[in-house]
């Protein structure tokens, strides 16, 4: 189907044949993987045009708390996972505290455009006062979901999202943390349960990539490299689906 | 021959650098460049580049020390942004009019008034009459690309002149992308070593650089420094194939992207050009044939070539992320326009201004932008004055 399009676009003529018969060549042969695959990618084409398979998320946090190396670090293990990738933050006059914002492109090709994203099929939380004060839900696809770092329960949480009717994922991170770091480094277990919720790779993979990165960056402090695994691992079992 | 990896472009071009490993770096710090010589002072510190870092204490101090170093016959960079470009600017001048084969990490910022940090190309088009090459990005990769083939425009002996490498402030030089690099053995055998003819430390010629030029002689050295950057026009298509044959990657003055039959074209600079490509993937699909000329080579300006390329649209606009406050439009529509005007070209035109200050341009500005365009060509469109893209009232 991605051949179809880009034979539309350059052509503006109808194929020469129908996607069906294109299908079927595929159908007794051993390359009937690689079509399936091929039909994933088509199905994934909107009406408008744009791609459903490159996931975008954005991610909301207050200086410090390491909301864009989050994001820089999804990008990362995404990469690794062979996927590619965008992570980008937004910059103003930042200063600890102070609302950030940084945003993810994954996807199964190549990207090009270089704006913000006004669209996310996610959005990470990592500071829940936020929600008093920035519009998290802003343009947030209804088939996505939203992630929120909170030590509240889903009652107390649900009434601050407003009209947003997706799904709201909740993770109490500062207990992740004070488990396994004994330090709160909200970062690391949204970045493992942003992986979970938007599903842009396999949890065994993030956590095999993960590890060989934090490996390769704490060379000198193995007791770093666990905690933090032990941070990741624990978030994907604590990440709760409230809506 | 090459690692598929990602990383920002400020960590590319550090890459470049560490590839190259050149004798000599004088910078100061100045957001959004600052990650380059930082990655470099580390590089050094790890004993991976043996180049000699200066800290100096201003960005005319860093353009004075890389001059000095180029023109003592050292392989001299620097890297800078915004008001750091501005404080360096008497000595630009200076250093390409000595013929100084510098090469400058560029990392565009705006210009303050109001302060701000990001995206704007007034920085390097306000030193567009400097006499610098002017090499533009729209990725990371790009970017290092680029700079791998700076030295040796620079260096070639028709040119002589210093090259600036620039790079959208934050939205590449900050951003984490999918990048090739390419091996580092290759790469140095392409840049090869520098051997100038003439230097301060040659020890049988005496010569000095930079001294006053009495009239008689200025006019003449003015137009052999013009002459040197019409001769690297040629010299940079040269690398750029040469280039290519080791990496597979092509470069020219300008990318066409569906320009062959397109009606309506964007010329624009940078990294708006990947989210224009986006829009005119989805325009196509619609059936209106839109177009992007994507101008690699700001100087050289290659107004002819640019031209010619898009004299069978019907409408264009030209894009500008600079203000020329001059009520005229922008640097790149007003020559590029005078460039239409002696090529015969009578497609409508228009000079728009977007993405001041880091103002973000998306998939829908851009296809705005066509849609003016089709209005123009239609007779249903005409613009006094040149539109702000994406303003608020």
């Amino acid at each position: 189907m991605l051949v179809c399009r880009k034979w539309i676009a350059r052509k503006r003529k109808p194929l020469p044949f129908t996607v069906e018969a294109f299908l079927n060549l595929f159908k007794d042969s051993r390359t009937v993987r690689g079509a399936g695959r091929l039909f994933c990618v088509g199905a994934l084409w909107r009406k408008d045009g744009k791609m459903r398979h490159l996931t975008e998320i954005r991610w909301h946090g207050r200086g410090g708390q390491g909301a864009k190396t989050a994001a820089l670090l999804l990008a990362d293990v995404a990469f690794q996972a062979g996927k590619h990738v965008q992570g980008f933050p937004e910059y103003g006059p930042e200063r600890m505290g102070a609302p950030i914002t940084a945003y993810d492109r994954i996807s199964d090709k190549e990207i090009r455009v270089h704006s913000n994203i006004y669209d996310p099929d996610f959005v990470a939380v990592v500071d829940d006062t936020l929600l008093h004060t920035v519009d998290v839900t802003a343009g947030l696809k209804e088939d996505g979901g939203i992630l929120i770092n909170t030590e509240k329960n889903a009652e107390e949480i649900l009434p601050l999202l407003k009209d947003y009717r997706g799904k709201v994922y909740i993770l109490n991170a500062h207990k992740v943390c004070m488990a396994t770091l004994g330090k709160y480094f909200p970062n690391t277990p949204m970045l493992a349960a942003m992986v979970k919720i938007s599903g842009v790779m396999e949890t065994d993979t993030f956590l095999r990539e993960m590890e060989s990165s934090l490996k390769h960056k704490f060379a000198r402090k193995p007791e770093v490299l666990d905690g933090n695994m032990k941070a990741l691992k624990l978030a994907l079992e604590e990440v709760v689906e409230c809506r | 021959m090459s690692q598929k990896t990602r990383m920002s472009g400020n960590e590319a071009v550090a890459h470049a650098i560490r590839q190259i490993n050149p004798d000599v770096m004088p910078a100061f710090p100045i957001t959004p460049s600052t990650e380059i010589p930082q990655f470099v002072a580390s590089m050094i510190a790890n004993g991976e580049i043996d180049t000699e870092f200066i800290p100096v204490e201003s960005e005319h101090s860093a353009m004075s020390a890389t001059m000095g170093a180029s023109a003592a016959g050292a392989r001299a960079i620097t890297a800078t942004s915004s008001c750091g470009l501005a404080l360096m600017w008497e000595v630009l001048y200076v250093a390409a009019s000595s013929r100084l084969p510098i090469v400058m990490a560029l990392v565009n910022r705006g210009l303050t008034g109001p302060l701000n940090i990001n995206a704007e190309h007034s920085d390097s088009m306000g030193a567009r009459d400097a006499g610098w090459i002017q090499i533009y990005a729209e990725n990371n990769q790009e970017v290092y690309d680029n700079f791998l083939q700076a030295h040796r425009i620079a260096e070639h002996k028709d040119v002589h002149l210093p090259v600036m490498i620039c790079q959208d402030g934050f939205i590449t030089s900050h951003a984490v992308e999918n990048i090739t690099l390419w091996d580092d053995e290759p790469i140095r055998k392409f840049v090869g070593e520098y051997n100038p003819e003439h230097y301060l430390l040659k020890e049988d010629e005496a010569m000095a650089v930079g001294p006053y030029a009495v009239s008689n002689y200025c006019m003449e050295a003015k137009k052999a420094q013009a002459q040197a950057m019409i001769n690297a026009k040629q010299v940079i298509l040269d690398v750029a194939k040469e280039f290519e044959a080791l990496t597979g990657q092509h470069y020219g003055f300008f990318e066409e992207y569906c320009l062959e039959d397109a009606e309506y074209a964007v010329v624009a600079i940078g990294s708006v050009c990947g989210t224009v490509k986006d829009a005119i993937d989805a325009l196509r699909a619609k059936g209106i044939k839109a177009g992007l000329l994507k101008v690699r080579v700001f100087r050289p300006f290659p107004g002819e070539e640019m031209a010619k390329a898009l004299k069978h649209c019907k409408a264009i606009a030209i894009m500008d992320r600079a203000e020329s406050y001059s009520g005229n439009g922008g640097p790149l529509g007003a020559e590029l326009t005078a460039a239409l005007y002696r090529e015969k070209v009578t497609a409508e035109t228009v000079n728009v201004m977007y993405g001041l200050s880091g103002r973000d341009v998306r998939v829908e500005d851009a296809e705005e932008v066509f849609c003016w365009l089709e209005k123009m060509a239609a007779g249903e469109l005409h613009f006094d004055v040149y539109p702000y893209l994406g303003l608020r009232d």
